[in-house]
């Protein structure tokens, strides 16, 4: 397929190159001194035109992404994403921000390194703070096999050049003193560290990928939902949309939780679940955590926000919803955790709680893969663990919708491996989305 | 959300372990794509949705619970042996209706 690279038609208004401006200290100084006149909207909120050469569904972190990449790589400048809300409202605004890398199998490792090289350039790449904090992220572990499978995972992390560090009960108490480290049932013997892991402002990775695409002539249409994705032997001949009919013979779907639903516009049943993960956020404190810590053997992980909440989680509820809330019971759980870790914790006031919807698939990796629809592209299956993915799943599933060939990074994420018995299973729970 | 047991009556969901999606039907051929099909593919319907979930922590019965996936509002469970079929309780509101949290 030949890229259109020609520029978009209207003329430049004052509005789009107030949006095209970079940003610097200067820029920022001088707009200080301008008021707020200086800051205008950052992207387009663009009308749906006729057609596009591909559109993108899901104005999510992945198909902003993803359409970046289509734009500045791949010289597609005639595409879209349409988006049934806002940007920014659903999943991408309601992880927890962390990015790592530290994944075991040959799989996952290459893909999540990808996407950690791409956390470290972002802000000089799309010219906008994302406020990313290589904080480091650490793994508890409480025994002797715990140890073991640890330094698994850090030599086989070592092995794909990500970095990895053991640390013992002394070096852990050194970075969090507050810690439970003699729990009766999970005294903390040490950890695995990955130094390069931290929080991305999970914000501005959503609006930074906007004013960056929009910026390179991506139409971004919010509050436009897909109704139908009109279709014959041929392939796809465009999506039924509520402000109308796109015409487009490529389709990429980034839609999350709700991929499920829109692939069944297609007529397709896909091996995804959706369910409710719900997060916490807590009264702002002094810094008190200074990186990111997993209790894995508690289902509990935590990190303090800039502004001083301590943002925090566990597991997902484990019932199938769409219901971007979830139930007491998890919240109770999930506080259990953190008191076996962190028993000052119960002194902290909880200030706000949500949810999101999780495309949860049947081995606990992404698909990122055609479909057998001509033209019809598929990113999904992100589970609870696709904010740290997001540039890596742009790069790679533009190199798919432009190229028709899977990125190398993204070669395991087939949508035909549960059928092949090629899983990608990390963690090693077979077919239950709700035990990933 | 609090589930009608049909033995025990209204209790928290906590008790109880879900195995998702009913009606999933073990193929009996040979025939590995539809078997694999059976493994791994879900309608993951957004709405009313039939499930399996079973009371661990009281009467050890499995259930169909029909449970609306947009709302958390039940509408009905019943032992796995004695569920109507979905047919006969389309637009008909079960009488043990619980209200979602």
């Amino acid at each position: 397929m030949q890229p259109n690279v020609a520029p978009p038609s209207a003329p430049a208004s004052p509005e789009q190159q107030a949006m095209s401006r970079r940003y610097s200290v200067l820029s920022l100084l001088a707009g200080a001194i301008r008021g707020r006149s200086y800051w205008q909207p950052a992207w387009r909120d663009a009308e749906p035109k006729a057609g596009y050469d591909l559109v993108i569904v899901g104005g999510g972190g992945h198909g902003l992404a993803t359409a970046y990449y289509l734009a500045r790589v791949h010289g597609m400048r005639n595409i879209a994403v349409v988006e049934k809300g806002w940007i920014g409202g659903g999943n991408v605004g309601r992880n927890t921000t962390i990015v790592r890398s530290n994944y075991l199998l040959p799989g996952n490792a290459p893909f999540y390194e990808h996407s950690m090289q791409l956390w470290e350039t972002l802000e000089q790449e799309l010219n906008y703070n994302a406020m990313v904090s290589q904080r480091g992220v650490l793994n508890l572990f409480h025994s002797d096999a715990q140890r073991d499978a640890a330094v698994r995972r850090g030599n086989a992390m070592r092995l794909h050049g990500i970095d990895a560090e053991l640390l013992d009960t002394r070096d852990v108490r050194r970075l969090y003193p507050t810690f439970d480290f003699d729990n009766a049932r999970f005294p903390i013997k040490g950890g695995l560290l990955q130094p390069r892991g931290g929080t991305v402002r999970h914000d501005a990775v959503a609006w930074g990928y906007a004013r960056a695409a929009s910026a390179l002539g991506v139409d971004i249409i919010q509050n436009c939902e897909v109704t139908g994705i009109r279709h014959n032997d041929a392939g796809v001949q465009g999506l039924e949309t509520n402000r109308g009919f796109i015409a487009t013979q490529r389709v990429g779907l980034a839609c999350a939780g709700n991929t499920s639903r829109v692939a069944a516009l297609a007529g397709l049943r896909l091996p995804l679940e959706s369910h409710v993960l719900q997060a916490f956020v807590s009264e702002a404190l002094k810094p008190l955590i200074p990186g990111v810590v997993t209790f894995g053997a508690g289902h509990f992980y935590l990190s303090q926000s800039d502004k001083g909440g301590l943002v925090f989680g566990g597991d997902i509820d484990g019932y199938n919803s769409y219901a971007q809330r979830g139930n007491l019971p998890t919240l109770e759980d999930v506080c259990e955790g953190g008191m076996a870790l962190l028993p000052s914790l119960g002194r902290v006031r909880l200030l706000r709680s949500w949810g999101g919807v999780m495309d949860m698939s049947m081995d606990g990796s992404p698909i990122i893969d055609s479909t057998p629809i001509d033209g019809l592209y598929l990113n999904a299956g992100w589970c609870y663990g696709g904010f740290k993915a997001t540039p890596a799943s742009g790069w790679c599933f533009a190199h798919l919708l432009a190229t028709s060939q899977s990125h190398a990074n993204a070669a395991a994420y087939r949508l035909d491996r549960f059928r092949a018995g090629r899983m990608v299973d990390e963690k090693g729970q077979g077919p239950f989305p709700n035990r990933h | 959300m609090l589930i009608p047991c049909p033995y025990c009556g209204v209790r928290s969901h906590e008790e109880f372990t879900t195995l998702g999606e009913a009606g999933r039907v073990r193929p009996s051929g040979d025939d590995l794509q539809v078997f694999a099909d059976y493994v791994y593919l879900r309608n993951n319907v957004a709405g009313r949705h039939r499930e399996l979930w079973f009371h661990a922590a009281g009467c050890h019965a499995w259930l169909t619970v029909e449970r609306d996936t947009l709302t958390h509002l039940i509408h009905g469970a019943w032992p796995v042996n004695e569920t109507p079929t979905s047919e006969a309780h389309t637009g008909d509101e079960p009488a043990n209706e619980a209200p979602a949290p």
